[in-house]
């Protein structure tokens, strides 16, 4: 293994110290509960956004964490969940009065994990709603899987509830539409290598040189299947396909898109990959209304990418508009 | 008749147990999960080992509720809150008690079951811990009506789990993570079931040979 670290056991605490210090004007980090959380929170009277989950996929969620978008975030241990006492400690530490979101992805980890804080918060009478993002389209959604993963459309739930709740929007209402969000948002990604835990030392799953894998987890868990490369036109259509044939997105439809790395590809690479989701969107009278590229939900050092499409609304572009700072996302301020 | 020592030895053996299954348990999550389950465990019960041996105990509920809130806040994962739920569960059957009589223990395991079935809305056959768990607990429940030891109730116990833990492997798993991998997960032992095996081995390798 080799990687830019001191000790294993110490990866996610040294990283914490280290954002808060390069972002001190932005974040303040409890590091007993490893947790970022506004500097200037709690806001008394607005609603309070909470998301968080196993860390090695930075910027998410610590990087999100700021006027406009979450109030706290709790890392775990890389690609593990975070524990309830850290929940219930972020919780109480960011309501200021008007309730407190919990954005959860679909993992069964970081379900139960959520769960047992909110309860735990309930109890006190604080109040908690917590909203599962599952949009995650190389999963079969049934009965037999724990159902689809939460990716990508974390990233755009956090900024347009971020800005609904700045806005004065009640938890109901900012509750309302990350339901929404995560109704209307579907992903996919797909991976050219694997990734390596520190902790353990060697890389999660093993990919021939010729190999990918499609519909890949942001924590190496396999994906629909495993085949030979191709060309970035076929990976970007297949991947759409499956991406644009799930909600379905129709001709008329306007869409945020995210293209996102996994960590270990090039710029130049996510470039050429939205020129062809572009191309794709077009063709099919799809309008790409807002964009983002580049690296936003990663799994550590892994090459690949995932595809992320939100059917917006008006409102949604709006929110999305609205001014964010944080360390990763910034406009309008 | 199990003692407040009696637990405290089998909590501190089980930090022995992950961490020298560590490799082992995080190997077979790797096949069919992330690659953590031996740390999230290791790490977890090493932190229990440190809380337990720092204070004293007069009561067999508050050592498991400590137990079980260690482990609620460090190991993470799907296994954090799921042995945190058994091991809280099996506390509050204990409650200021401070000795466990072979019925009361068998009723602690059970109990403690009920709760990871409660948590994690696992059935039986999904490919998780309750594999293991559940027909370990028949078995010593069986072998305590039968009017067993102890050495041959958690024997029972112990050879059930194992044997549940060996069925996972046809098994396509339904629950968690490995859930993802689908027709990809038949062939390979569930991870928890392991830990739940071994959880129950240790009991019988640390009481086993006690009179009681
Ligand atoms: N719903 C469930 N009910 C019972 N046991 C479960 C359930 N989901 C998972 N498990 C058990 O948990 C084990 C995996 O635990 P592990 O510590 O690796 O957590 P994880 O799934 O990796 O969590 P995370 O996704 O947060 O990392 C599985 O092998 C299985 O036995
Ligand atoms: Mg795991």
């Amino acid at each position: 293994m080799k990687k830019l670290i001191n000790d294993t056991a110490d990866v996610v605490s040294e990283a914490l110290v280290g954002i808060g210090a390069a972002h001190a004007d932005l974040l303040r980090v409890d590091l007993d509960k490893k947790t970022i959380m506004r500097a200037d929170g709690p806001i008394q009277g607005k609603v309070a956004l909470i998301s968080g989950g196993g860390s090695g996929h930075e910027p998410m969620h610590g990087g999100y964490v700021g006027m406009g978008m979450l109030d706290a975030a709790c890392a775990g241990e890389v690609f593990t969940s975070p524990t309830p006492d850290q929940m219930e400690a972020a919780t109480k530490a960011v309501d200021g009065g008007a309730g407190v979101l919990h954005i959860v992805k679909n993992y069964t980890g970081d379900v139960m994990n959520f769960e047992m804080g909110a309860e735990l918060c309930q109890a006190e009478g604080i109040a908690v709603e917590a909203v599962v993002i599952n949009d995650d389209v190389a999963v079969q959604d049934s009965l037999y899987t724990a159902g689809r993963r939460g990716v990508g459309t974390t990233v755009l739930a956090e900024k347009l509830c971020g800005a609904a709740a700045e806005r004065g929007d009640d938890l109901q209402a900012v509750a309302n539409l990350c339901r929404k969000v995560n109704d209307q948002g579907r992903s996919m990604g797909m991976a050219l290598t694997s990734c390596t835990v520190p902790a353990a030392g060697k890389p999660t799953f093993e990919l021939g040189p010729n190999e990918m894998e499609i519909g890949i987890g942001i924590h190496g868990e396999p994906g629909r299947e495993r085949m030979e490369l191709k060309s970035a036109r076929e990976i970007v259509a297949m991947m759409s396909e499956a991406i644009l044939s799930d909600l379905p997105f129709e001709s008329g439809d306007q869409v945020i898109a995210l293209v996102n790395g996994m960590g270990g590809t090039p710029l130049i690479e996510l470039y050429l990959i939205y020129n062809e989701l572009n191309q794709i969107c077009q063709a099919r009278g799809i309008t790409i209304a807002r964009q983002l590229v580049g690296n936003y939900i990663t799994s550590l050092e892994m090459a690949g990418f995932s595809i992320t499409l939100l059917r917006a609304d008006e409102e949604m572009l709006v929110l999305w508009d609205a001014p964010v700072h944080t360390p990763a996302l910034r406009w309008g301020v | 008749m199990i003692s407040i020592e009696n637990l405290l030895t089998w909590l501190i053996a089980l930090q022995t147990t992950y961490l020298e299954n560590k490799q082992y348990l995080t190997d077979l999550d790797a096949a069919i999960g992330d690659a953590d389950h031996g740390i999230n465990m290791e790490r977890g019960f090493t932190a229990v080992k440190q809380k337990i041996e720092a204070t004293d105990h007069n009561d067999v509920g508050s050592l498991l509720k400590i137990t079980a809130m260690t482990l609620i806040s460090t190991v993470g994962g799907a296994s954090g809150p799921l042995y945190g739920t058994f091991f809280l569960r099996a506390s509050t059957a204990c409650a200021r008690k401070t000795t466990l009589t072979n019925a009361e223990l068998v009723n602690m395991f059970d109990v403690g079951l009920q709760g990871v079935v409660q948590r994690g809305k696992a059935r039986l056959a999904d490919k998780t811990m309750i594999d293991a768990l559940t027909p370990a607990l028949e078995a010593m429940t069986q072998a305590l009506e039968n009017g067993a030891s102890l050495t041959n109730i958690l024997q029972a116990g112990t050879d059930a789990a194992e044997h549940g833990m060996q069925q996972t492997i046809p098994m396509l798993a339904k629950k968690g993570r490995a859930s993802y991998l689908g027709e990809r997960s038949i062939g390979h032992q569930d991870p928890g079931a392991t830990s739940s095996y071994l959880m129950l081995k240790t009991a019988l390798d640390v009481w086993g040979n006690e009179e009681t």
